[in-house]
C-alpha cells in the first residue's frame, strides 16, 4: 500500500522531538479526525531553519509526510520552506495512496502554522502565508452517497 | 517463509487441510450439477442434505432448516430484506443495535429508504445490549428483532436467550447474525428462541464463499434469488458444491473441538489481556471481560492511532485490525467502539487481535513484547502524549 520512502519515514523518521523555545510551533488536524500535526521550528536571524522538529498523531503516512516535510525545509530560508508545498512532499515520498493525500495537506499546514507563529512573534509577514485553518478537513467533500 | 502470526482470525481463518482434501473431488471427479437425473450427479444432492445434516445437529435444528448461501453478508442481507417484505402487512418497524456488522446496519439503511423504521438500541460501555430495551422497543408493528450473538471487533456475546424469550413472548421474529459466535460458543436455536441465524465458513477453519441462513420451519420469507428449485426455491442458482462439502467438514471439526478449543483459547485470551494491563500503561480492554468470545483481545491505546501500531506489528511478522478510520479509509473509527462510548481519539488508537486453534503462548509473548516497544515508539511521536506528559508535571 505505501511506497518503500513512506515505509522507510515511518519505520525511521527524522526529526521527532520537540525544540525548547522554538521560534515558531504550529499545531494543526484534530484528534477526531484520527491526525495532528505537531512542527517546532528554529529560525535564526538571517531566516534560515536551523533546526526543526515533529510530533504527530496519525497513521503511517501521517508520520511519514511528518518526517519528510521537516526534510525538506531544514536548512532551508523561510521563503524556500513556504516552496514546500503538499504535492512536494508527495513526490518527494513517491507518491501517497488517494486516501492518504490529506496527509501531506496536512504536513503543508503544519510547516504554515508554525512559520504564521514565527511571524507573529517577530512581527513580520511572510510572502503568501495565510493565517492557518483550525481544521484541516473543513470543506472536504462529503463522502459518496450509495445506493 | 518468515515468521507469521496470525492473529486476525475474526477476519477470516485459514481453511484447514481436511476441509480442502474433503472438497477437491468434487471439483475434479464429483463434479455433477446435483440437479440432473443420472446416478453420477444426482449421488451429490444426497452429499448435500449431508451437510446439512451436520449443521442442523450442531445447532439443534432440522436438517431442511438450514439454506446454504455464498456467506454471511448474504444471509444477513436475506433475513433483513425478505422478512421485511413477507410480514410487510402486519407493519415495518425493526429493532437491532447500533453495534451489528455493516451486513446489517446497511440493509437496515436501505429498507429505511423504502419506508421501514429501525429503532437502533445503544449498547452499554462493554457493548451488552439490555434485554428490556429490546423489550421496550417492541410495539404493534415490529415485525422482526436482529441482534448479533457475538461482536465481531470486541467479542461481546449477547443475552441471547432472554432477548429470544422476549421476541417470543410478543411473538416477533427474532434474527441473530452468529458469524462470529457459530461453532465458537455452544448455540441451540430452540432454547434460544432463535427463527433466524446467519453463520459464514470461512471464519471456522472452513472455505470462503460459503455460508448459511437458518430459518426456523413456519417462517414466512421471500425468495432471495429467484430461478431453479435450489434450497427449496428460496435461493436458486446451482449449488456450490465443494464449498457445502467444505463448510459441512469445517463444521463437523469444529464442532468436536469447541469446548477443548474455547478452554485452550480462554486462557490464553486471559494471560494476553493480563500481560498487556500490567505491562503497557494507559490502555483499555474494549468489550465485556466474562462475557466474551474466547478468541477475542481489544485494547485501545491511548494518544496513538491505530494503522502505525498495525503497520509495525505487520513487520514484526504479526496480523492483527484496528478500527481506526486510518484503516478504513473514513475519517471516522469504528461505529462500535463509538456506540460504546470511546471519545474518536482513544477509538482511533484500538487493536484487534483475534486468537485461532493454532496460536501458541509463545506468539502471544512473543506479539506482546513487540507491542511494548511499537506502542512507546508511537507514543514518543505522539503530540498528545507530550501535552498529557506537561500536564502531569504540572
Amino acid at each position: 500500500m505505501y511506497t518503500e520512502k513512506v515505509m522507510d519515514h515511518f519505520q525511521h523518521p527524522r526529526n521527532v522531538g520537540e525544540i525548547e523555545n522554538a521560534s515558531g510551533v504550529g499545531t494543526v488536524g484534530n484528534a477526531k479526525c484520527g491526525d495532528i500535526m505537531r512542527i517546532y521550528l528554529d529560525i535564526d536571524e538571517n531566516q534560515i531553519i536551523r533546526d526543526v522538529k515533529f510530533k504527530t498523531f496519525g497513521c503511517g503516512a501521517a508520520i511519514a509526510t511528518s518526517s519528510m516535510a521537516t526534510e525538506l525545509v531544514k536548512g532551508k530560508n523561510i521563503q524556500e520552506a513556504m516552496q514546500v508545498t503538499n504535492k512536494a512532499v508527495m513526490e518527494a515520498l513517491d507518491g501517497l495512496p488517494p486516501v492518504k493525500v490529506h496527509c501531506s495537506l496536512l504536513a503543508e499546514e503544519a510547516i504554515h502554522a508554525a512559520l504564521w507563529d514565527y511571524a507573529e512573534k517577530n512581527g513580520i509577514k511572510i510572502e503568501g502565508l495565510e493565517k492557518p485553518k483550525s481544521d484541516i478537513h473543513e470543506g472536504e467533500e462529503e463522502e459518496e452517497e450509495e445506493y | 517463509m518468515e515468521k507469521l502470526i496470525y492473529l486476525d482470525n475474526a477476519a477470516t481463518t485459514r481453511t484447514a487441510p481436511e476441509v480442502v482434501e474433503a472438497m477437491l473431488p468434487y471439483f475434479t471427479e464429483k463434479y455433477g450439477n446435483p440437479s440432473s437425473v443420472y446416478g453420477f450427479a444426482s449421488a451429490n444432492k444426497e452429499v448435500i442434505t449431508q451437510q446439512r445434516e451436520k449443521i442442523a445437529e450442531v445447532l439443534g435444528a432440522k436438517t431442511d432448516e438450514i439454506y446454504f448461501t455464498a456467506g454471511g453478508t448474504e444471509s444477513d442481507n436475506w433475513a433483513l430484506t425478505a422478512t421485511a417484505e413477507a410480514y410487510v402487512s402486519k407493519g415495518k418497524h425493526i429493532i437491532t443495535s447500533r453495534i451489528e456488522h455493516h451486513a446489517i446496519l446497511h440493509t437496515c439503511e436501505y429498507l429505511e429508504k423504502r419506508g421501514y423504521e429501525v429503532t437502533y438500541l445503544d449498547v452499554d460501555e462493554n457493548g451488552l445490549v439490555d434485554p428490556n430495551a429490546v423489550e421496550a422497543a417492541i410495539r404493534p408493528d415490529t415485525i422482526l428483532i436482529s441482534i448479533m450473538f457475538a461482536n465481531n471487533e470486541i467479542g461481546t456475546i449477547q443475552p441471547i436467550r432472554e432477548i429470544g424469550t422476549i421476541a417470543r413472548e410478543h411473538g416477533v421474529l427474532f434474527h441473530t447474525d452468529a458469524v462470529q459466535a457459530f461453532a465458537q460458543v455452544p448455540i441451540n436455536v430452540d432454547e434460544y428462541n432463535i427463527d433466524m441465524l446467519s453463520a459464514s465458513g470461512h471464519k471456522l477453519n472452513g472455505p470462503k464463499g460459503i455460508g448459511f441462513l437458518y430459518i426456523r420451519k413456519g417462517v414466512k420469507i421471500r425468495s432471495f434469488i429467484h430461478g431453479g428449485a435450489q434450497e427449496r426455491k428460496r435461493r436458486a442458482g446451482t449449488e456450490n458444491v465443494p464449498g457445502i462439502v467444505g463448510l459441512g467438514k469445517a463444521v463437523e471439526l469444529a464442532a468436536a473441538t469447541m469446548a477443548e478449543r474455547a478452554e485452550k483459547e480462554t486462557k490464553l485470551r486471559d494471560y494476553m489481556i493480563g500481560r498487556i494491563e500490567n505491562e503497557i500503561p494507559y490502555c483499555r480492554l474494549n468489550g465485556d471481560r466474562k462475557k466474551r468470545l474466547p478468541n477475542n483481545i481489544n485494547f485501545s491505546f491511548r494518544f496513538i492511532e491505530g494503522e502505525g501500531m498495525l503497520i509495525s506489528l505487520d513487520l514484526k511478522g504479526i496480523c492483527a485490525s484496528s478500527g481506526s478510520a486510518c484503516t478504513s479509509g473514513s475519517l471516522d473509527p469504528s461505529h462500535v467502539l463509538l456506540a460504546i462510548g470511546l471519545p474518536h481519539e482513544i477509538a482511533h488508537g484500538s487493536l484487534r487481535m483475534t486468537l485461532g486453534a493454532d496460536t501458541t503462548r509463545e506468539d502471544i509473548d512473543y506479539t506482546v513484547d513487540c507491542l511494548k516497544e511499537i506502542v512507546a515508539d508511537i507514543r514518543n511521536m505522539s503530540p498528545l502524549y507530550e501535552d498529557f506528559l506537561k500536564k502531569q508535571r504540572k
